[in-house]
Order: C-alpha cells, then structure tokens, then sequence
C-alpha cells in the first residue's frame, strides 16, 4: 500500500509539475518568439523562465557574438530577442538593427527599475538585467590555514600567492583567463585601466607608455603562479581549475561565482569566498570593469511581434525568476537579496571600476591585444615590442576603417 | 575521340567549374584590392551603464556609423590597390629583417609566423603520411586473407572521424592531466605541459594530422598493391631478388603514379591546415594561413571585420599551393612526354 501510494504521488508529481510551471506563466505569446544569447547559468534561468510560456525558443551560444550582427540584419530578422552586453550591442547600435522601447516600457515595464533602462541619447535601446564584472575569488580555508589575508593589491596578491604555492595544498595558487585572443585581451585592459591608462588619444592608440610596460609584466609576474597552459585558459576552464581543487584563488567573473557552490561539479562547496578586485597599485582602480547583460528587440519585425515579444521578456525577468534564482547572478531585477556571492562584484563597483570602454576604436584594440600579448608572455618578445607591435596592429586596421 | 564529342561530355563540368571555382575566386581578387567601410561621424552621446543602485552616466565623444533615413548603415568601397596585400606582408619590415638574418622578428609579422608553420607542417607530415601509409599497406597485404577486412575496417577509422572532433579528442587526451599526459609524467617522473610551449603543441598536432591522413595512403597503395604484376615478381624472386629489392624495382615503381597522386592531395590538404589550430588552441604559439584568413573574418566585439585582407590573405594561400603543386606537376608533365615521344 505504501509502495502504491508513493508511485501515485510520483505520478502526480510528473503530470501536475508542468502544469505548475504553466501556471507561472500567464502569457503566451501568439507567434514564435526566438532569443539569441550568451551561454551562462544568468541566461539559462531567464529562457526557462520565457519557456515556461510556451511558443518560445532559446538559443544560448557563448559564440552568439558572431552570429547576430547578421542574424538582426536580416529581414525579417532570425531572432525577436537578443541578449546582449554593453560590448555587444555596440555592433547592433551601429547597424541600426535594433529598436527603441520607449513606448513598450511605457505599456508593459511597471515592474522595471530605472536602473534596467539602457538610455542612448535619451531612448531606451535595452532592458538590462544584471551587471557583472571580473573579482577576486579564493580558498577561504587555505587562507585561514596560512594565516593570510585577503589581498587588495595585486603586490599583495603576487606575496599570497607565493605562500600558497610554497605550502603545496593545491597544484597552482593562480588561475587566470588567458586564453590567447577576446580572454587575454580583456585581462590586458583590466590591468591597463586600473593603473589608470587610457587606450587612445582621440583616436589614436597610446598604450606604448610605462602603464603599458607595467601592466605587461604585471601579468607575465602572474603567469609564474598559474598552470604553465594557462594560453588555452578560458573561463569554464579557470571554472573547473577551481571547482576541482586545483588553484587557490583567480580574478574571474561574477556570473561564475554561484558553481563554486553547485554540488553536482564542485568538490570545493563553501571553501570558495569572493571579494573586491584588487587593484594594481594601493589607491589606483581595481582591474575590472563593470559590465552589463541584458536584452534588445529586433527593429526587423512587426510591432505586434514586438509588443509580444516584449511582454513574453516581461514573463522572463519577472520577481519570481529571481527569487528563484537568486545567486545565479547579480540582478539588477526587483525582489533580488544580494547573498555573500555578490559582496565581491559589489565592492569592486564601489571601489570604482569604470564600465568596459566600448566603441569602434576599442573592437579593434581588442582584436590587437589578444593577437599580440601572448608574444611578451611566452619570452618571444620585449614588452616594448610588444606593445609597438599592438599599436602598429591598431592603426593597420584603423586606417583599413577609416578611423585615422 | 572527336572534339566536339569531348565538348559536350566536358562542357558541363567547365560551367560548374567556371560558376563555383572561378567566379568566387574573382570575386576574392575583386575584394582584395578593395575596401568597403562604414562612413564615420563624430558624435557627442550620453551614455549610461547600471551600478548597483544608480546609473552612473557621461557624456562622450564617440565614433559612429553614419546611418540613412531608413537607419542603414552608409558605406563606401574604394580601391586600394595592393594596400591590404602590403598590410599583410609588411615588405619593408620584413626586408629589414631578412637583412639582418633575424628570424625572430620576420616570425613577428604574423604572415610569415603562418607560412613558416604552414610549410614546416605540409612537408613534414608528407613523407610521413606517404611512409606510414606504404608501411601499412604491404603489412596489410602479407596478412591472411581472412584477417584482412576487420584489419582494413579498423586502419580506415582515424580517417573518418571529422577533423576538428578528431583534434578536438586530441586535445582532451593530452591537456592539463589528461590521461596520456598522466601517463607520460608517470612513466618519465616528471611535470609535463604539453599545451605551454609551442614546440609541444606543433609535435601533437603534426601526429594528429599523420595519424588522420595515413589511412589515406594506406587505402590507395592498398589497391595499387592488389594490381602488382605477379609474374614480374615470381621472376624476380627466381633470379634470387631479396625483399627490398623487390620493393624498390618492382613494387615502387608501379605505385609511382599513385604516391604522386596522394602527395598531390595531400599538399593541397595540408597546406590548408585549419581545424588543428581551432581543435588545439594553438593560436598564442602557432598559426596557419588558413586560420589567419578566418581571423580577419571573425568579428570582434564591436562588428568589425577585416574581409580585404582576408581576401588578400586567400589569395597568398592559394598562390602557396599553386607554387607547391608546381614541383610534383611538372614531373608528371616530364613524364607524359617522355611516354609520348617514346
């Protein structure tokens, strides 16, 4: 009997449990609604969240920066929706493939705080959700057992990590996202703006300076510490370097904070605690920027797609997602607590990080960084060569643009 | 047979071949010395980025598109001529340094970087593919018949795997503590990363690309050994031939054309190595011409990408093979007309 009953309540569970989701969702949208985004836990909740709907699709590929441009270019366009970061949506600014929400917000974005609303020349042009940026994460009971503190300059992070290495608890004291190319490059601008540089004189490069020489050897001073592969480190990698116990601490991203905790993957649950980048020197910036996630409208569809569209994302980033998901990332949403995973991304924007300088002049700084930062890492080149060679690179193909 | 009848048996697949090799590799030469680029304008925008309870927001200066009334991007095509060709090689940097013998600095710009590995790669792994390939073959065909199929079926598997998840198991095998780099620290007592010097990653990816392409060889000199004139080697063993002889007077001479064959293909195949660099992530140490052609056409962050240069690079890359092909064609040519007049 006891056996019946537990198969009845199983039972019940499998049929009622999709219509509990159903019932989550009061929407359902009359065409086909598509979202192209990036690929992280952040936009796994959301898309499930508009699934729960019904008539929508998601698809959630780390490489969607090179998809979309085109993809909201066409028309009509392959994709309603678009998730986007500040970064990213410069590309769609510039072609002209996405639409205003002013009046949509008006409509349907009670819920929406001000702060949601990405305002470019006074229209809103996206619905952002979260904000993330890059912040120290490291083994809390290493620490402890070492009697360390928590750095706040690299200086000191270079000293900790010494001591976490010549103790031995894990193989490497540093992981870093150095994957050659869009890894490496950011890390190079997060280094070079907290010294305080700035990559361009009007648009000119000007990085061949003694910031550009430091922060070059800031990280060549890293590297020593981290696995000598550290070349095809990207973030999942640097992830799972930490999730298995192999590094001690790593200037990573926010949204990666929450699988440190995540059972399923982690052999390292609570041991992981996060705080505030440090900054390269005592009283500059801390190397990071501030970034945020969040969703634009194609301007290549019908208006009655988009107000469908538009109340279907409503659905998605609503209270309930969050509460539901709430250290999945640092939301921007109404109803989301703040947990001890966000203190890190909090302090490091209080300790005034300044937002990833996007722009035309910087894609293709970016490209020229990740070509060529790895040739100073590996000792085939001086730092000087190096960054003559970034700016040589830069101005190749600022001049191929007609920015120069 | 009569001309007109080779016409119309040819002429179809010259259209093709003219609409899906010629037309395209025209319209590449057309780009490559041509520029299309957004028009530029200077505009004072407000921008703003969340924090975490305010927007903090400036006023900048930035660089935008121009758009038209119906929000297109305006953009303009110039000739350039040889502009993106000399931006790609770089002539005189590159003078300077052949000039004072420096290899490090040629290895600098990424053209020759590229070349450099493109060849080095192509030529080493075609004796070895041509070599293992034969090797295979004759062991193959000394086995008795009845093992022969299930030995075919399993030297062919290496060949049918798709190339990047080839490289891609490759690369999983050996990475951070990757089964066959566990092994190796274990057996040598040693740390070993095979993903942190350039020299490591090239070895591995030289074996991939071996261990891929020789069932290739082995298949073809396969068949070529089942049409060995048998008589010519019964009477070669009579007049007391010992096996190497045999294999370098009778047996090579009859698979000539067909190792000429293979070494073409592979030339062409190999010089447009790829799906290693992107299975191996080797692209902070080495690089080919063929990836650098998708660099170019990769866009970056803000929808930028460089497609004269990739079109000037393609070009390089096909004059490259172009040139290799050149040896190996021209002593077939010899030999042709050494049968006709003979």
């Amino acid at each position: 009997m006891k056996k019946f009953l537990t198969i009845v309540v199983t039972l019940t569970a499998f049929v009622a449990a999709p219509m509990m989701s159903f019932a989550a969702c009061d929407y359902r949208p009359s065409s086909k609604v598509s979202l192209l985004a990036n690929s992280f836990a952040a936009w796994k909740a959301v898309s499930d969240a508009m699934g729960e709907c019904g008539n929508f699709e998601a698809e959630l590929d780390a490489e969607f920066r090179k998809k979309q441009p085109d993809a909201f270019a066409a028309n009509p366009s392959l994709y309603q929706l678009g998730g986007v970061s500040n970064g990213t949506i410069q590309p769609l600014l510039s072609a002209g493939t996405i639409r205003p929400l002013d009046d949509l917000v008006a409509k349907y974005g009670k819920d929406l705080q001000p702060n949601q609303l990405i305002r470019i020349n006074g229209q809103v042009m996206a619905i952002a959700m979260m904000v993330n940026n890059q912040h120290l994460m490291y083994r809390e009971d290493i620490f402890k057992s070492l009697g360390l503190e928590v750095p706040t300059t690299y200086f000191e992070l270079l000293s900790a990590a010494d001591k976490v290495a010549a103790s031995g608890q894990v193989q490497y004291a540093l992981g870093g996202t150095y994957k050659a190319g869009w890894n490496l490059a950011e890390e190079f601008v997060n280094m070079y703006i907290g010294m305080g540089g700035d990559f361009f004189d009007g648009s000119k490069p000007n990085l061949n300076n003694a910031m550009g020489v430091r922060t070059l050897e800031m990280m060549r001073n890293l590297t020593h510490y981290m696995d000598p592969e550290y070349l095809v480190a990207d973030s999942t990698y640097v992830q799972q370097q930490f999730q298995q116990g192999k590094i001690a601490m790593a200037v990573l991203w926010a949204t990666r904070a929450a699988a440190m905790d995540d059972a399923k993957e982690s052999q390292v649950v609570g041991k992981v605690k996060m705080a505030a980048a440090p900054s390269p020197v005592s009283g500059a910036l801390p190397a990071s920027t501030l970034w945020w996630d969040g969703v634009v409208l194609a301007k290549n569809m019908t208006d009655q797609q988009a107000d469908e569209a538009f109340q279907l994302l409503m659905e998605g980033i609503d209270r309930e997602m969050v509460t539901s998901n709430n250290d999945a990332a640092v939301w921007l949403i109404n109803g989301y607590k703040p947990g001890p995973v966000a203190m890190g991304a909090a302090e490091t924007a209080e300790n005034g990080a300044l937002p990833y300088p996007n722009g035309v002049e910087m894609g293709l700084m970016h490209t020229a960084l990740g070509n060529n930062v790895a040739d100073f890492l590996t000792g085939k080149e001086t730092a000087e060569q190096t960054l003559i060679d970034i700016e040589a690179e830069y101005t190749t193909a600022a001049k191929e643009k007609g920015l120069l | 047979m009569k001309n007109r009848t080779f016409l119309v048996f040819v002429g179809p697949s010259l259209f093709l071949m003219f609409l899906f090799i010629a037309g395209p590799l025209m319209s590449v030469a057309w780009q490559s010395v041509h520029i299309t680029r957004a028009v530029y304008e200077e505009v004072e925008t407000e921008l703003c980025t969340p924090g975490f309870l305010t927007q903090k927001c400036t006023m900048e200066i930035r660089t935008q598109p121009q758009l038209d009334e119906n929000g297109r991007q305006i953009s303009e095509t110039v000739f350039v001529g040889f502009e993106s060709y000399k931006n790609l090689l770089q002539p005189q940097v590159a003078f300077e340094n052949i000039k004072e013998g420096s290899w490090a600095k040629l290895s600098n710009i990424n053209f020759f970087k590229a070349l450099r590995f493109t060849l080095t790669f192509t030529l080493i792994t075609l004796p070895l593919v041509l070599g293992i390939g034969l090797l295979v073959a004759l062991t193959v065909n000394q086995v008795i018949q009845s093992l022969r199929g299930p030995i075919i079926f399993i030297s062919l598997l290496p060949f049918v795997i798709t190339p990047v998840i080839g490289a891609l198991s490759f690369r999983w095998l050996f990475v951070g503590d990757g089964i066959l780099t566990a092994l190796l620290e274990w057996w040598l007592e040693r740390d070993i990363a095979m993903f942190a010097q350039g020299w490591t990653i090239e070895v591995l990816m030289l074996s991939y690309r071996v261990w891929h392409v020789a069932p290739f060889a082995f298949i073809v000199f396969y068949a070529g050994l089942q049409t060995v004139n048998r008589d010519t080697l019964e009477s070669a063993i009579v007049d007391g031939a010992t096996r190497w002889q045999r294999l370098k007077l009778v047996i090579l001479p009859h698979l000539s054309p067909l190792i000429l064959f293979v070494s073409i293909i592979h030339l062409m195949d190999s010089y447009r190595v790829f799906e290693e660099v992107i299975g191996f992530r080797s692209q902070a140490h080495v690089i080919s011409l063929q990836w650098l052609t998708y660099n170019f056409l990769t866009l970056d962050e803000t929808g930028n990408r460089m497609i004269s240069r990739a079109s000037a690079s393609s070009m390089l890359t096909m004059i490259g093979i172009v040139f290799l092909l050149l040896f190996p064609l021209r002593s077939t040519w010899r030999e042709h007309q050494k049968r006709r007049s003979g």
